[in-house]
């Protein structure tokens, strides 16, 4: 540690615990959900990291998630990769939700390249966010994305089953989604705070 | 006027040179019939071990015991030629062949690149990256600066007045006069170019003809040099040769640097892309590999072209070892620069979105990146495409429609959902064929996902999925 760095600025990035609550620094990458915005501590995604997702199956509302920060982006003209996906986005569904398909590429790759496309896709630094659905990830892989992230300083948002709940990750944060009894997302690592107790609910809809 | 001379001293060994990869081992240009074989040119470290050009090949197998030898190619060397004046002709519209040289009319071209010695510095940078030896000189005539390259290095006259000056020391030997006078005037006892230029014209012309006086005017700019502008052909192509088999596609990776910066710097020279190029892999039998490199949008990047090629010649198979290889781009479109914000934020190392994806199409394939837009057509399956020739629809679809869509509909399976919204009855396609007659629902399963399914009309069961409203 070379360079000289303020201390408020520290403080601020929430790398330091302070074992007291710090005021709530406001996001610049909120998620579109309010109460997911409250629980987390850096107020929305964390920036330029990667975001693990975890899921009990698919089409379980993983999308609707993330579909507003897509359409944040995406209005703002800044490409979005989607990475083999499991299934094929529907453009009209996409679409209702604001999300401006021209920015969106959709990269179908093997299970072999699929890690190989994300960390290019990240480490360009000209995506502004990163969807993939790798099937086979160890921590290694996991960390070489997180890093990638925060060379390219892009969203990585990286969608698994729920059996790897189980598994260390660098990821910078881990959402599990939880569809019965309701729609909601239990916090299972945060950076820069310890993770809400409860689960956060959403509000549902499928539309 | 004023006129840039590039003498190329070595232009056949630079030629053979750069196709290999560097190396310090002597090298030796051979020319000559059979019996009586001659170096033509020879590299720095066979030089050192006393071999120079005109000496005998004998001679030279006696001075060193081990060096390449390889045959001395006009063909190839005249192909070097045109390549570096496709090269020039980026930096002026006037551009000329000379023996060894290259001269181009850079008067008007100095407002745009800069005062002279910034803009000798461009191209001397071009010509180390092209792997080419050159002197540069400037003066008002391109004979002058043809004479002043050869003499002096990095030599640069402005105006006429000084040209004279500048001129008279020049000995006859290298004023590059017609062969007769060049042999004839030191015999008179005249040296230098600025005694002749003394000489009364009438007696020279007697002696000598008019083709001497008519050079010397030429030279010093008092009768103008008639000239044939050179014009950049309309399809590149570059063919690489070895003497050697090359077995493993990793040994084309420097060759095929080379071949697509000198692509490179030919679109550069013509202000234009290219779109699609072919690499010609060719072998000792048989037809030659043939490796398309296409790309989304017209490109002239060097590091670009490089990187498509190098992708999609990596994934290739060689069942035959590669004798040569030949770059062919006959479609060149025209290039347009991709608009860069003012205040671009993105990191300084970022690759740009373009390089991305040629990146991502050369490793996991040509249809590996899709943009999906809506089409016109009410049916699911038909309802998005990726080609751009479909026509996309523009008003927004109101009713409920999933995110996922399964590729091909398939049963859905569990306890009986519960039913959210429907039906709505998609009935359409009688026109192709493809007609479809479905009431689609939104359920929720037992697990808790929304999924869209249909059945036949009027019942309610055999759900057949075909979505999810994840």
């Amino acid at each position: 540690m070379g360079q000289v760095l303020a201390l408020d600025t520290l403080l601020h990035s929430r790398q330091v615990w302070q074992g007291r609550a710090a005021p709530q620094p406001s996001g610049s990458q909120p998620t579109g959900w309010a109460t997911l915005d409250a629980a987390l501590p850096s107020g929305g995604w964390p920036e330029h990291a990667m975001t693990e997702i975890l899921l009990p199956a698919d089409g379980v509302g993983e999308l609707q998630l993330l579909l507003p920060t897509l359409a944040r982006l995406t209005r703002e003209g800044r490409p979005v990769m989607v990475i083999s996906p499991p299934y094929v986005p529907y453009v009209a569904g996409w679409e209702a939700r604001g999300v401006v398909m021209s920015n969106v590429d959709i990269v179908h790759a093997d299970e072999r390249d699929v890690l190989w496309a994300a960390e290019q896709c990240l480490r360009s630094a000209s995506c502004a966010a990163v969807l993939a659905w790798p099937l086979h990830a160890d921590d290694r892989a996991l960390r070489r994305l997180q890093v990638a992230a925060d060379t390219g300083k892009a969203l990585a948002f990286l969608f698994r089953d729920r059996r790897h709940a189980v598994q260390a990750s660098p990821a910078a944060l881990r959402l599990e989604l939880e569809s019965t009894p309701s729609w909601q997302i239990r916090v299972r690592k945060c950076r820069g705070g310890n993770p809400p107790v409860s689960a956060v609910p959403l509000a549902s809809g499928w539309s | 006027m004023l006129w840039a001379c590039i003498l190329l001293p070595q232009l056949a060994l630079d030629g053979v040179l750069r196709r290999r990869p560097p190396s310090n081992e002597p090298l030796v240009l051979v020319s000559g019939p059979a019996q009586a074989r001659i170096v033509h040119a020879a590299n720095a470290s066979a030089r050192a071990a006393g071999i120079y050009r005109g000496q005998r090949l004998t001679a030279a197998q006696a001075l060193l015991q081990q060096f390449v030898m390889v045959e001395h190619d006009p063909e190839d060397e005249a192909r070097w030629h045109r390549l570096l004046a496709a090269w020039a002709y980026r930096y002026s519209a006037e551009v000329g062949l000379y023996a060894h040289a290259v001269v181009l009319e850079v008067s008007r071209s100095l407002n745009l690149f800069g005062p002279w010695p910034r803009f000798e510095s461009l191209l001397r940078d071009d010509l180390q990256e092209l792997a080419f030896r050159h002197r540069i000189a400037l003066a008002p005539t391109p004979h002058a600066a043809y004479v002043l390259a050869g003499v002096h290095d990095g030599l640069a006259v402005m105006s006429p007045e000084i040209l004279r000056e500048t001129l008279s020391p020049v000995p006859i030997t290298r004023a590059r006069l017609p062969a007769d006078a060049t042999q004839g005037l030191p015999s008179m006892g005249i040296r230098t170019l600025g005694q002749v230029l003394k000489l009364p014209r009438a007696g020279l012309q007697r002696r000598f003809g008019t083709e001497l006086v008519a050079q010397l005017d030429r030279l010093t700019g008092d009768e103008p040099t008639p000239m044939d502008s050179y014009r950049p052909p309309d399809a590149f192509e570059q063919r690489m040769e070895w003497t050697h088999e090359i077995e493993h596609v990793e040994a084309l990776v420097f060759p095929l640097r080379r071949l697509t910066s000198d692509l490179a710097a030919y679109l550069a020279g013509r202000d234009g892309g290219v779109q699609r190029f072919e690499l010609e892999l060719e072998h000792r039998s048989g037809l030659p590999t043939c490796v398309t490199v296409g790309m989304l949008a017209a490109a002239r990047d060097a590091t670009l072209l490089f990187d498509c090629a190098r992708g999609r010649l990596e994934r290739l198979e060689l069942h035959q070892p590669v004798l040569a290889m030949r770059l062919v781009a006959s479609d060149l479109p025209p290039f347009v620069p991709a608009g860069r914000d003012l205040f671009d934020t993105r990191p300084t190392h970022a690759v740009p979105l373009d390089q991305l994806r040629e990146r991502l199409r050369a490793r996991l394939g040509e249809q590996a990146i899709q943009h999906l837009h809506r089409t016109v057509d009410p049916r699911p399956e038909r309802a998005q495409s990726d080609a751009a020739h479909v026509k996309a629809a523009t008003s927004p679809e109101t009713l409920p429609r999933p995110t996922w869509l399964l590729a091909a509909p398939c049963p859905l399976r569990g306890p009986a959902p519960e039913v959210l919204a429907g039906p709505e009855r998609i009935e359409t396609g009688w026109w192709d064929g493809g007609d479809i007659r479905r009431d689609y629902y939104v359920v929720r399963t037992a697990q808790g996902q929304c999924a869209w399914v249909y059945c036949a009309p009027g019942e309610q069961g055999n759900w057949m999925l075909h979505g999810w409203f994840a």
